[in-house]
């Protein structure tokens, strides 16, 4: 049954269903109402679990660190500044193959200081080794909070669910939570095969040196391509048991027939999916796809999905500041491997808060505004200077 | 329940204005949370900010017969309910309400000086508020107030999404509230022709 529930309340009842053992974590907004609700709970008893209100972020990834090792499910949720606090924590919960889920509620980075959504502090550890689904609403993000535990633990990989702080954390919107036997139904107990404990020691993240590093590296890489399939297939399990699904690793929007698409991240998609209907009633050929997964990155599919189009255009609400887009970086690169010459307009917008309203997506769409000659990329209008201009030429037409 | 209600016909935006402490984004979540109750579509969310006592602070709703995708701010309310008169002077609230749109204001009667084409409701909602809850919080008054004027939500589903929402804040209070929601409806039900 659909209840209307703030986004917070909503993946800590997700969190809670999935029956971690420890939940750790420093408060931060905007993830801050998540961890209080898990908090919550477990003084209330409705959640068997130890809450560890740890003295900063570093010591909330330490912690599920050293309890997912000893064998518990556990969760942690950060974001912005307390996420790259995590930072180097993050490389080693990956390095060691533990199945950590966390959520990033995305935030800004500072300086200067802002709390508002962009996605600039889980980009900043798309390096690290952790799998990131970026969701759209909070349906998804409780959907994919429990698929997160099946993934990581099938695979042996940490996973990060990217919400947009504010944007889904603090919006009331419907969100139908599974029961209790439906969750058990589709992810069984944790049962860790490297499990320390003092009955059988052995040795968990020893040193190793040149002669096999490397291959560390590889086998996280191969992981990594190995889960794209495995999230695929468990979106679609989810969708056979729930009744819903998410796209897996993509989800188009009216890519049939699209020459102009639009790709992006998280709930800027909704609006996108708005204007990509009314340009579709007006006749233009304009699609959009969504990309869920940004690692493992799916260079294959995405190159699939845009074989076709004829203008690709990648909003996108992060910066590598010295070289621009990110993603647009990366499916330049996907596409060139495939032998698709499109080239890919990186766009950058979004940053700090800074609204994407519908007049901002149609106007992506509408105006053939290359990038300036030479330049990777371009800002997204202001969505302010862009209503203004509208209104004036609405009054002189 | 009541999707027959010709009041909403496509999507309605409604923004909420008050000060920290006076329960704003509370009542743009009960809002919410009533026009689910009456079956349509619904969303509620905060102006993006840091929350302090006495701060201005805004709160938006949309209703909706289809599912609502959009998760950025909106511009254009239909209705916009005011929580402390005061905040005219210093803050822009009138500010992309469409013309004909709807203001809710705890006041006795609209302030002099205003030249518009809005339609009013005007009622002293933080007195109200403190006879029947103690404390002087107009955010139920008013929303009874904006039900009673647009009928967009039904007293019903105000009433329900109180008793839920509000529900661990005791008994005492879920019933303060009902009687805040429902003097704010009676007071401000359009006079028949």
């Amino acid at each position: 049954m659909k209840q209307l529930l703030e986004g917070s309340l909503a993946v800590a009842e997700a969190v809670r269903l999935c029956l971690p053992q420890v939940v750790a974590a420093y408060p931060i907004t905007p993830q801050t109402h998540i961890i209080e609700r898990l908090a919550q709970h477990v003084a209330n008893g409705e959640l068997e679990a130890e809450f560890i209100n740890a003295e900063s972020e570093f010591g909330a990834a330490s912690i599920v660190l050293g309890a997912v090792a000893a064998g518990a499910r556990s969760f942690t949720a950060t974001a912005s500044q307390g996420l790259l606090l995590m930072t180097e924590v993050l490389y080693n919960i990956a390095g060691l193959r533990l199945p950590v889920v966390m959520i990033c509620a995305n935030r800004a980075v500072g300086a200067p200081i802002n709390i508002f959504s962009d996605h600039q502090d889980s980009m900043s550890v798309r390096d690290a080794g952790w799998v990131q689904l970026y969701v759209e609403t909070n349906q998804e993000a409780v959907d994919t909070l429990i698929q997160a535990y099946r993934i990581a633990e099938a695979c042996g990989l940490p996973v990060m669910v990217c919400m947009d702080g504010f944007l889904l954390t603090h919006t009331f919107e419907p969100v139908d939570l599974p029961t209790q036997a439906m969750v058990d139904g589709f992810l069984p107990p944790f049962q860790f095969s490297r499990t320390l404990d003092p009955v059988r020691p052995m040795t968990l993240g020893g040193a190793s040196e040149a002669d096999n590093f490397q291959e560390y590296r590889a086998a996280q890489q191969a992981a990594m391509e190995d889960a794209m399939p495995v999230i695929e297939a468990f979106d679609a399990e989810f969708n056979e048991q729930f009744g819903r699904e998410h796209g897996g690793l993509l989800q188009p929007c009216h890519l049939d027939g699209a020459e102009t698409v639009l790709l992006g991240m998280g709930s800027l998609m909704g609006v996108v999916r708005d204007v990509v209907d009314k340009l579709r009633d007006q006749g233009q050929a304009v699609g959009a796809l969504r990309l869920r997964c940004f690692r493992p990155f799916p260079a294959q599919a995405l190159a699939r999905y845009l074989a076709s189009a004829k203008r690709i255009i990648v909003l996108e609400k992060a910066i590598s500041i010295g070289a621009g887009g990110i993603v647009a970086a990366e499916l330049r690169a996907a596409l060139h491997q495939a032998g698709i010459t499109t080239p890919v307009e990186s766009v950058i917008g979004g940053l700090g808060g800074r609204d994407l309203t519908p007049d901002v997506i149609e106007a992506l769409f509408q105006k053939s505004s290359e990038n300036e000659a030479g330049a990777t990329f371009r800002f997204a209008p202001d969505h302010k200077s862009l209503t203004r201009q509208n209104e004036e030429a609405m009054n002189n037409g | 329940m009541t999707m027959e209600n010709k009041k909403v016909t496509d999507l309605r935006d409604i923004r909420l204005h008050g000060r920290g402490g006076q329960g704003t984004v509370s009542a743009a979540a009960l809002l919410a949370l009533a026009a689910f109750e009456d079956g349509f579509e619904s969303q509620a969310f905060p102006k993006f900010g840091s929350e302090r006592r006495g701060a201005p602070v805004e709160a938006y709703v949309r209703i909706s017969h289809t599912v609502i995708r959009a998760h950025n701010q909106l511009y254009r309310p239909d209705a916009v309910v005011i929580q402390d008169a005061g905040l005219l002077r210093s803050e822009p609230l009138l500010e992309g309400l469409t013309p004909g749109g709807l203001i809710v204001l705890n006041a006795a009667e609209k302030p002099e000086g205003i030249d518009d084409d809005f339609r009013w409701v005007c009622l002293p909602a933080s007195q109200i508020g403190e006879r029947h809850i103690g404390r002087p919080l107009p955010n139920t008054v008013l929303l009874g107030a904006l039900a009673a004027a647009t009928e967009w939500v039904s007293l019903t589903a105000l009433e329900q999404a109180i008793s839920n929402h509000l529900a661990s804040k005791g008994e005492a209070v879920v019933k303060a509230n009902i009687e805040a929601v429902r003097e704010g409806y009676e007071l401000s039900k359009p006079n028949p022709p």
